[in-house]
């Protein structure tokens, strides 16, 4: 652990034309923490996300991050071969829509393995290992490892991305709203893992969520966004507990209790 | 020589287009394995008959040039005959059927068993340059993947046969690394003939007309078939030897006999059996096969 920030965004800024994607947002992000980006439909959640990811470019602004080196960089002005190693040694991405993040086509096993083998590892037997280890950590069943992710269920799709993605040990992952579309069980299961991954594995996580419910339960501190611009940020219970924005008090209040 | 036919430049192509055509593939020697993109032509034959190789072939031919085309290895069969006639007929050049005798050996599917020299050229057809395509749909992406060399995905794909089947299935079109840097689909040659490429005295050139590409081995460059180290790269092998000539070691055809379960299994290379039947070489079943099969072949 170190006083540096593994990611610190200045004055982010993404216009779409004359629209805009989200306006001036700043934060800093350190190792081991987990940050909650919630709002309605269209407040700039996702494309913040894709500007961290370095997925898009910012019109304005910059993303600073520190490498296991300690170097730390502007990400836009990465080569193009360091930012694709980036993305897929220290780096994960789990996405909204498991096909997606996943190679349907292609065995659980495969899927795992991808990252192995796009960074050299060429021993068949180690990489079957890997993968089958990573499957049990994700509680998917051994003998599934030679199916495609077209025959799994919704929740073991998230999974196998999960897994796909932290097979290399990153120490930053992405999550764009990883339990919507599932039921509240296998959401209430997932969540679980993925707050045990994260204690675990000491990861750092920027997840976005519309469901403040899950930003409860997974993060440390959370950033409210509204029509592109951050209203209000800060610890997560004390914002949701005593939210000081009108907007925030009107997202918090409109939760139906169960 | 044969007079060149009426109305037509030498080797069909107009002299402009063969230049263009030899630029992409001077391109294409200088960086082994690189798909270089060219201005392919419409040429009297469809798409998937050999447009690619034809087009190389002829913007490389020259008037003292040999020409030799094979098909699945043989001499006789359709395509070898009419691009054969074709450059006969336009640009008059000498034609045959020996390996050792040719200067340009314009192929699909073989590299003959008979290994090449330097100053022989061996043109293939090429329907699918890229060896990414079925895994990685987007052109855009392949061209990222193969500039900065990331071929991870080529393994992906042997790690699912090797799941699937317990060993690597593919037999033809065997990724290949070419000069340790650039991925390169050898055109649909089975595997047998990858080690063949490998450090070969002769030039090889590749065309694919449709997809207008172009790609090339210069002689003596190292040509490594892709593999995991606990599961290396492996040639068919075949449990006896050809049934005309009883070569052994070399690639050999099934050929259904009737419809009883008689078969055989004979030389795909035509060239190097009738060589070596000449020699002497007999097989087990040179006497009783059919005639359509042992016979001479008639030569286009």
């Amino acid at each position: 652990m170190t006083d540096t920030p593994l990611i610190e965004a200045k004055g982010l800024t993404r216009h779409y034309g004359s629209r805009i994607g989200c306006t001036d947002v700043s934060f800093d992000l350190f190792e081991g923490e987990v940050l909650a980006i919630v709002g309605e439909s269209g407040s700039g959640k996702s494309t913040l996300l894709k500007l961290l990811a370095n997925e898009i470019e910012p019109t304005r602004g910059t993303v600073l991050y520190r490498l296991r080196d300690g170097a730390v960089r502007d990400l836009a002005r990465l080569s193009e071969p360091e930012r694709r190693l980036l993305a897929r040694t220290d780096w994960g991405f789990v996405r909204q829509d498991a096909r997606d993040g996943l190679r349907m086509g292609v065995s659980a096993g495969a899927n795992v393995g991808e990252r192995l083998m796009a960074l050299g590892g060429r021993h068949y037997g180690r990489i079957r290992g890997t993968a089958a280890d990573w499957l049990g950590r994700v509680e998917i069943d051994g003998g599934r490892i030679d199916d495609t992710p077209k025959t799994f269920s919704g929740g073991m799709r998230q999974r196998l991305q999960i897994a796909r993605n932290l097979v290399t040990h990153p120490r930053l992952v992405f999550m764009d709203e990883p339990t919507s579309g599932l039921d509240v069980s296998v959401q209430a299961r997932l969540l679980d893992l993925i707050r045990g991954l994260v204690a675990d594995l000491g990861l750092a996580v920027v997840i976005v969520t519309h469901d403040l419910a899950v930003a409860r339960l997974l993060s440390h501190r959370i950033m409210v966004m509204k029509d592109g611009r951050v209203v209000e940020a800060g610890l997560t219970d004390q914002v949701l507990d005593d939210p000081a924005d009108a907007y925030t008090q009107l997202l918090v209040s409109s939760v139906l209790a169960a | 020589m044969t007079p060149v036919q009426d109305g037509y430049n030498f080797a069909y192509l107009d002299e402009q287009t063969k230049r263009m055509i030899r630029r992409a593939i001077l391109k294409a020697i200088a960086i082994p394995g690189y798909q270089v993109p060219f201005a392919s032509r419409e040429m009297p034959m469809p798409y998937g008959w050999g447009t690619g190789g034809v087009q190389v072939t002829a913007s490389i031919l020259g008037p003292d040039d040999v020409l030799k085309v094979i098909d699945q290895g043989s001499d006789d069969t359709t395509n070898a005959v009419s691009i054969r006639k074709f450059f006969k007929k336009t640009a008059g050049v000498a034609t045959t059927t020996h390996t050792a005798e040719a200067t340009i050996v314009q192929t699909r599917h073989r590299i003959p068993e008979e290994p090449l020299g330097a100053g022989q050229v061996l043109v293939y057809q090429v329907p699918i340059p890229e060896p990414l395509r079925f895994l990685e749909p987007r052109e855009t992406e392949t061209r990222t993947l193969h500039a900065l060399a990331e071929y991870g995905l080529m393994h992906v794909k042997l790690y699912e046969d090797i799941a699937r089947h317990g060993h690597v299935a593919t037999t033809y079109a065997y990724p290949v690394e070419v000069a340790g840097r650039y991925v390169m689909d050898p055109s649909p040659t089975p595997k047998f003939d990858n080690p063949k490429m490998h450090m070969s005295a002769a030039l090889q050139l590749f065309g694919a007309g449709r997809e207008q590409r172009i790609y090339a081995v210069p002689p003596y460059t190292p040509v490594k078939s892709l593999d995991f180290e606990d599961h290396p790269f492996r040639i068919q092998t075949f449990k006896d030897p050809c049934a005309l000539c009883a070569a052994e070691g070399v690639y050999l055809d099934e050929v259904v006999l009737d419809d009883r379960g008689g078969r055989m299994m004979v030389c795909s290379d035509t060239d190097f059996c009738e060589t070596r039947r000449a020699a002497g070489h007999r097989g087990a079943m040179l006497g009783t096969a059919p005639a359509e099969i042992a016979g001479e072949a008639s030569h286009g």
